[in-house]
């Protein structure tokens, strides 16, 4: 899997307000009969973008955005809950999405999105309600700084696990750091047997 | 010497490379549990890297989300739901086939729902770590196992060396206080403790559930217990391994024997929370005040008794519009399309006994659809042997072959737009069962009383005897 390395962004917010957005939202389990990991950006979010005869909903407002300049998901609390399918930021960054940012973003949604160049993002109450606010709005994110900043110049900082962090900056999956631990694998295998 | 939890201890035994600022702990996993959706793309990336499988003898491979839970027709094709999924089960078969992964595959009497089946082949045992490529294995963590979900790329590192690359998360504990009521099973009790702490409650933590109401638990409501911690947003669910465990694990196809047993078990029994040990958060559920539970809305947190009223919501309430439940309203007062009694939190022997219990001489309402969905060809066996699913057939239910089925809707198995399913599954939310299909989690007793009445129902009429109540949870 090769994705963009991250380093900063800035650009445009796409605001899903709603809490608890779960992973059965961001790609429905019809659609996980895959076995490949390409493409997937057609079926996210797919019941909130079409309705029951496949057409585009005017009422969705991810059908109203351009993927080039809308990079940023700003998301309600628990993003992310659900399974463990990492066809949710398989699909996300498909879509064009290269960082969420909410209040709180689920465990293993994090784990993975990390893994696949969608830097998840979590803020302070204050400048998360700032953001479901202003929709459409500019930020950037810096992973170097670790900062985000809106358009009106309020800045705040958010945590990144440093491994995941580097992994992203370099744009690399972290199997070549487990790989290089063969000896120690070896060894605790030995120690047991 | 500080005093530790069963956590840090699982924790401690399997780390390989210890954590520092820069890099995560690497970690030995135990048993790898594979399944056809989530690892066709962590076999790809073998292939492109030119890698083999480290451990295939500690790699476990079962087919359940994709398969079809009706019998093959003349022909012997089985029905899928589409040519992909039929694809995916394929690639499962080949991907075994090459890196000479053991399959529990179609055909086979020990396949499976994964998180069923590791148990009940005595493959899960205190002390180990299991992982799979499924939120739900938190379920293993019943028997004192450090064991939690990882997503696809992490299945490819399983399989390429064996272990994770992770922190070691906070820790919590709940304990359950008091013995549960009449009527209230483990399902009830993870549905009051998601509504009591959130949907996101647990995330961050390592969960141990403890207290006399879980000391007295059957392993297979600990297993619905620890299932449903991901409800919670907690990664790992746990329950400190004792007799329960033991006495259920001894004798079964690859658990130890004989001098091994014995040494097995009193390494097991070293696995306790020491008294004084340190939880970043403590918990107290009041066991003895859950009632039969069901859910409202399209989180599992928005649980409430089954005898309540919904609650009222604000305008712009996604939940409340998509529900279509009038605030104030009865629960009971809303009328139930399909009940679907199965899925690795509830598809387990006591769960198909418990549902027969319920429906035994009784019918299913006229026009509700009732799909019974054993958890695996063992769970199968043993309850047609008891003559459970005459009970079902017998009812105007239906009785289908082992798998996820409804409770993921991959399958082809799905309901209605506008559906109301009462459903044993873990996850309420919009679309789970079928595209506009509104579910509601419940015990599998409440869901078969549901069945009858054709409207959500309190079981505890139809279980009448209330010195059975240990038999219940």
């Amino acid at each position: 899997m090769s994705f963009e390395p991250f380093t900063a962004l800035t650009s445009q917010t796409v605001v899903l307000a709603k809490d608890n957005i779960d992973t059965d939202q961001i790609i429905p389990a019809r659609f996980l009969t895959t076995t490949s990991r390409e493409g997937l950006g057609r079926s996210a979010f797919y019941d909130w973008r079409y309705d029951d005869q496949g057409r585009a909903r005017n009422s969705s407002t991810l059908n109203g955005v351009d993927p080039q300049t809308h990079k940023v998901l700003v998301a309600g609390a628990n993003f992310g809950c659900g399974s463990s399918r990492e066809h949710a930021p398989w699909a996300l960054y498909d879509f064009g999405f290269r960082a969420v940012i909410s209040s709180d973003i689920a465990d293993i949604f994090t784990s993975n999105a990390l893994k696949n160049g969608l830097l998840p993002v979590v803020v302070d109450a204050k400048t998360h309600q700032k953001l479901l606010q202003s929709p459409g709005a500019a930020v950037t994110i810096d992973l170097q700084t670790q900062t985000v900043r809106l358009p009106d110049g309020w800045q705040t900082v958010f945590e990144v696990e440093p491994f995941a962090r580097r992994c992203l900056l370099d744009g690399v999956d972290p199997l070549g750091h487990l790989l290089n631990q063969t000896s120690a694998i070896e060894a605790f295998e030995d120690g047991r047997s | 010497m500080t005093a530790k939890s069963l956590f840090d201890k699982l924790w401690e035994r399997h780390v390989v490379v210890e954590e520092t600022a820069d890099a995560p702990a690497v970690l030995f996993i135990d048993l790898h549990l594979v399944h056809e959706v989530t690892s066709p793309q962590a076999f790809s990336v073998l292939k492109d890297r030119g890698l083999k499988v480290r451990r295939p003898d500690l790699t476990i491979a079962t087919l359940d989300h994709s398969t079809p839970t009706l019998p093959a027709d003349e022909k012997g094709e089985l029905p899928y739901a589409t040519p992909e999924a039929k694809a995916q089960v394929e690639t499962l078969i080949d991907n075994c086939k090459e890196h000479g992964i053991t399959l529990f595959g179609l055909g086979d009497p020990r396949r499976g729902i994964v998180h069923v089946i590791g148990p009940e082949l005595g493959l899960t045992q205190p002390g180990k770590t299991i992982v799979c490529g499924d939120s739900h294995t938190s379920t293993h963590g019943a028997f004192g196992a450090l064991a939690f979900g990882i997503g696809t790329t992490e299945v490819g590192h399983v399989l390429a060396t064996q272990c994770v690359l992770q922190r070691k998360p906070r820790s919590m504990r709940v304990r359950f206080e008091g013995a549960p009521a009449f009527g209230v099973t483990a399902k009830d009790l993870a549905l009051a403790t998601i509504a009591q702490i959130g949907a996101d409650g647990g995330q961050g933590y390592a969960v141990e559930f403890a207290g006399p109401a879980i000391e007295n638990l059957s392993m297979e409501g600990r297993m619905t217990l620890c299932n449903m911690s991901i409800e919670a947003g907690a990664r790992f669910g746990m329950i400190a391994p004792d007799k329960t465990a033991f006495d259920w694990l001894k004798g079964r196809d690859y658990a130890p024997t004989d001098a091994a047993w014995d040494e097995a078990v009193s390494d097991w029994r070293a696995l306790q929370t020491e008294e004084g040990a340190h939880f970043d958060k403590d918990v107290v559920v009041d066991a003895a005040a859950v009632k039969p539970m069901i859910t409202f809305g399209v989180s599992p947190d928005a649980a409430a008794a089954v005898d309540g009223v919904q609650p009222s919501a604000a305008d712009d309430d996604v939940a409340a519009d998509y529900m279509q439940f009038e605030p104030d309203k009865p629960f009971s007062e809303n009328a139930v399309h399909r009940v679907f009694i199965g899925s690795c939190t509830n598809s387990r022997l006591s769960d198909l006994r418990l549902a027969a219990r319920v429906l035994r001489g009784r019918r299913v309402k006229d026009d509700v659809v009732a799909l019974i969905v054993p958890g695996s060809e063992a769970v199968r066996r043993e309850a047609e042997a008891e003559g459970l699913h005459k009970v079902f057939l017998d009812a105007g239910a239906e009785w289908r072959e082992p798998g996820c089925s409804m409770c993921i809707a991959m399958n082809g198995d799905a309901g209605a737009p506008g559906d109301l399913v009462v459903s044993t599954s873990n996850r309420n939310f919009m679309g789970r069962q079928g595209k506009g299909v509104r579910t509601v989690l419940a015990s599998p007793a409440t869901a078969a009383a549901s069945a009858i009445e054709g409207r959500i129902a309190d079981p505890r009429p139809y279980l009448k005897d209330p010195a059975e109540r240990f038999d219940v949870v």
